[in-house]
C-alpha cells in the first residue's frame, strides 16, 4: 500500500500529463504533450528563479551579518514579486546610437538558449522532456549560444563598459568552456553514454544502501570540483563575475539595459545557474536518485530539485566568501590549473576503467589526483611573490 | 596546501550565516522605523534656538519672550553656506538678566542649505543657537517645508537639557555665573551711586530742603 502510494507520488506529474492527454485525439497527443511540458518548464523555472533571488539576498545578508530583505511579505518573501512589478513598469530605454535590433535580440537569445538546456535534464524518474541519446552534446552546444547573446548585448549597446564587459565575458566563457566539457567527459567515459537518462540510471544503484554516485569516486570527486569551478565561471558568478564587475564596469554587458530586458538578463543568468546545476547533479550527484536506499520512497523529483537548490546555495555561499579575481588570474587559473587537472582526471578515469574492481584502483587513482593537485599547488604558489608590489613607473 | 584559504573563508561565512540566527552580537541590525536607538549625546543635525521659560515680563508666547537670541547676526555672517537669515527688531526687550536687548524679528534657517557644521554654535556669544538631534525632517514641500522660521527653531531649555545634558549644564552654569556677576556689578554700581549721592548730600541740609522745595 505504502509502496504503491509512494510510486504514485513519484510519477504524479507523468500520470497527470497522461490523464490530460487522454482527453485528446491520439494524433495530437505527442505534439501537445511536448507543448504542455514546455509550458510547465517555462512557468516553473522563473518561479524558482524568484525564490532563488530571495534565497540569495537572504543568504548573502546573513553571511554578512545583515537581515536581508524583510519588508515585503513575511520574511521578505514577496520581494521578488515587487522587483518584477518594478522592472515591468519601468521605461525601456534603448540608447540612441545602439543597434536596436541586436539590442532587442540579445536578452531573447540568452533566455531561449538557457531554456533549451532544460529539455534534456531528467528531473525525476521518467520526467525528461526529450530523451536524447546525445543529450550531453546537445546541452553543451546550446550552452555555447549564451556567449553569443552576451557579445550581442555588449556590442549593440555602443558603450565602452558594455563592450569591455562583453569582451571579458567572451574570453572567460570560452576559456572555461574547455574545462567544463573535459570535466564532464569523464562521466561519459565511465558510463559509456551521452544520454543524461542513462547516466542517472548508471548511478541509481546501491551497495549496502549507499548510492553509486560518481562523486563518491576519486575521478568523480575531482571532476565534480573542476566542473563546479568551470560552471561558476560559465554562469559569471562571483568570484568569476568579471564580466559584470559591478564596481568597475557598472554592470558589464547589460549596462545599457533597463526595465524588462534587464530583468530578462537577470532571469537568464539564474536559469543558466539552475540548468548547469541540474546538469552537475545529473552527472555527478546521481540525478534524481535518493542518497540512501532507505529513502527511496521520497519522490524522485524532490531529490532532483533538492540537490539543485543545495548547489544554488553553494553558489551563494561562494559568492559571499570569495573576492573577485583579476583578469590575468582568471585566465591563468583556467589554462594553467583547471585545464591540466581535467586532463589528468581524464587519464585517471581511464585507469579506473581498466583496472577492474578492487581496492587497488581506489588507492592508485586517489594518489595520482592528490599528488598532482598538491604538486601543482606548490609549483603555482612558489612562483607567486607575495609582499609589497613595486611599480617601475612609480619609482 | 592550495585551497585551504578558500575552505577557511567558507567556514567563516558559514559561521556568520548560522551565528546570525542565534547570536545577538552577530546580528547588530536595528530595524529603524520600528526599533530606535537613542541618539548619542554629541549627535548634531540642524541648529535650534534655545529659549528660557522664566518670568522676565513682556507680552507674547513663551518662546518669543524667552528667546536668548539678541539678533547680533554673528551666526548669519559666519555661516559658510549662508543659510541663516536674521532681521533685527526695532525695539528692545529685557534679556535673562533684565538688560534691554534687541531680539530677532525674523530668524530663518534653510535646512536644505545648512551643512550641520556647528560654526554658528561656536560663535554665538549668547548661548542661544545650539544643535538639535531631531533628524526626521522629510517633507513634501521642498522649499517652504525646509525653511524653518524662529517659531519652529525655538526650543525650551528643558529640551536642550534632554538632548545634550552635559553641555546644557555647563551652559546653565555659565549663564548663572554671568547673571550673578552682572547683579553684583549692578549692586556695586548702585551702592557706589548711593554712596556718592550720600557723600554729595552730607555737606548741608539746605540741599535737601532745596530738593523738597523743588518737589
Amino acid at each position: 500500500m505504502f509502496d504503491k502510494l509512494s510510486q504514485i507520488f513519484d510519477q504524479i506529474f507523468v500520470l497527470l500529463l497522461h490523464w490530460m492527454l487522454g482527453f485528446l485525439p491520439a494524433i495530437l497527443r505527442p505534439a501537445l504533450g511536448v507543448i504542455v511540458c514546455v509550458a510547465v518548464i517555462v512557468c516553473l523555472f522563473p518561479a524558482l528563479f524568484a525564490f532563488a533571488v530571495w534565497l540569495e539576498r537572504k543568504g548573502l545578508g546573513r553571511m554578512q551579518n545583515r537581515l536581508g530583505p524583510n519588508r515585503v511579505g513575511p520574511f521578505g518573501l514577496f520581494q521578488p514579486i515587487a522587483d518584477g512589478i518594478k522592472s515591468l513598469t519601468k521605461e525601456d530605454i534603448v540608447p540612441l546610437s545602439a543597434d536596436a535590433v541586436v539590442h532587442f535580440l540579445a536578452p531573447v537569445v540568452l533566455v531561449v538558449a538557457v531554456f533549451m538546456g532544460f529539455a534534456i535534464l531528467p528531473m525525476g524518474r521518467n520526467m525528461v522532456l526529450v530523451d536524447m541519446d546525445c543529450g550531453l552534446l546537445f546541452y553543451f552546444a546550446i550552452g555555447a549560444m549564451t556567449e553569443l547573446s552576451v557579445f550581442m548585448a555588449g556590442w549593440s549597446s555602443r558603450n565602452k563598459y558594455s563592450l569591455l564587459g562583453a569582451m571579458r565575458a567572451v574570453a572567460q566563457m570560452i576559456s572555461y568552456e574547455v574545462p567544463l566539457l573535459l570535466s564532464a567527459v569523464v562521466v561519459v567515459m565511465i558510463s559509456g553514454s551521452l544520454s543524461p537518462v542513462k547516466i542517472v540510471d548508471a548511478q541509481n544503484q546501491y551497495t549496502f544502501g549507499l548510492p553509486h554516485w560518481y562523486i563518491f569516486t576519486p575521478w568523480g570527486f575531482a571532476g565534480f570540483i573542476l566542473y563546479a569551478i568551470a560552471t561558476t565561471a560559465e554562469t559569471n558568478r562571483s568570484p568569476f563575475d568579471l564580466p559584470e564587475g559591478e564596481s568597475e564596469l557598472v554592470a558589464g554587458y547589460f549596462t545599457e539595459y533597463s526595465g524588462f530586458k534587464f530583468a530578462l538578463f537577470f532571469l537568464g543568468e539564474y536559469l543558466a545557474m539552475f540548468s548547469i546545476s541540474g546538469l552537475g547533479v545529473t552527472l555527478f550527484l546521481g540525478g534524481w536518485s535518493s542518497p540512501l536506499q532507505a529513502l527511496n520512497f521520497v519522490p524522485s523529483w524532490i531529490w532532483f530539485f533538492g540537490k539543485v537548490f543545495v548547489s544554488i546555495f553553494v553558489f551563494i555561499w561562494l559568492r559571499g566568501t570569495l573576492p573577485r579575481l583579476r583578469q590575468d588570474q582568471l585566465m591563468n587559473f583556467a589554462w594553467k590549473f583547471v585545464l591540466p587537472l581535467t586532463l589528468v582526471n581524464l587519464f585517471v578515469a581511464a585507469i579506473w576503467r581498466f583496472m577492474g574492481d578492487g581496492l587497488l584502483r581506489w588507492i592508485v587513482c586517489s594518489a595520482i589526483i592528490f599528488g598532482i593537485y598538491t604538486l601543482m599547488g606548490k609549483l603555482g604558489m612558489k612562483r607567486e611573490h607575495f609582499g609589497p608590489r613595486r611599480y617601475r613607473y612609480a619609482e | 596546501m592550495l585551497g585551504d584559504g578558500i575552505l577557511k573563508g567558507l567556514a567563516e561565512t558559514a559561521r556568520n550565516f548560522i551565528g546570525s540566527y542565534f547570536l545577538k552580537e552577530r546580528l547588530t541590525t536595528v530595524q529603524y522605523p520600528e526599533q530606535r536607538v537613542a541618539p548619542i549625546e554629541n549627535a548634531r543635525v540642524f541648529p535650534l534656538l534655545v529659549y528660557d521659560v522664566d518670568n522676565r515680563g513682556g507680552s507674547g508666547p513663551a518662546w518669543e519672550v524667552g528667546l536668548r537670541c539678541t539678533a547680533c547676526q554673528i551666526c548669519e555672517k559666519e555661516c559658510p553656506p549662508k543659510c541663516i537669515y536674521i532681521e533685527k527688531s526695532k525695539d528692545k526687550k529685557p534679556d535673562y538678566v533684565g538688560k534691554p536687548q534687541f531680539y530677532p524679528a525674523r530668524f530663518d534657517i534653510d535646512i536644505s542649505v545648512c551643512m550641520s557644521c556647528q560654526i554658528c554654535v561656536e560663535v554665538c556669544p549668547f548661548e542661544s543657537i545650539k544643535m538639535d538631534t531631531h533628524f526626521e525632517l522629510s517633507t513634501g514641500d521642498r522649499f517652504g517645508g525646509l525653511l524653518l522660521d524662529r517659531e519652529q527653531l525655538a526650543k525650551p531649555n528643558e529640551y536642550y537639557h534632554r538632548i545634550h545634558p552635559t553641555e546644557a549644564a555647563q551652559v546653565d552654569a555659565r549663564l548663572a555665573a554671568a547673571k550673578t556677576a552682572f547683579e553684583a556689578k549692578a549692586k556695586a554700581a548702585a551702592e557706589a551711586a548711593a554712596a556718592k549721592a550720600a557723600a554729595g548730600a552730607a555737606p548741608g541740609i539746605s540741599a535737601q530742603q532745596a530738593t523738597r522745595e523743588g518737589a
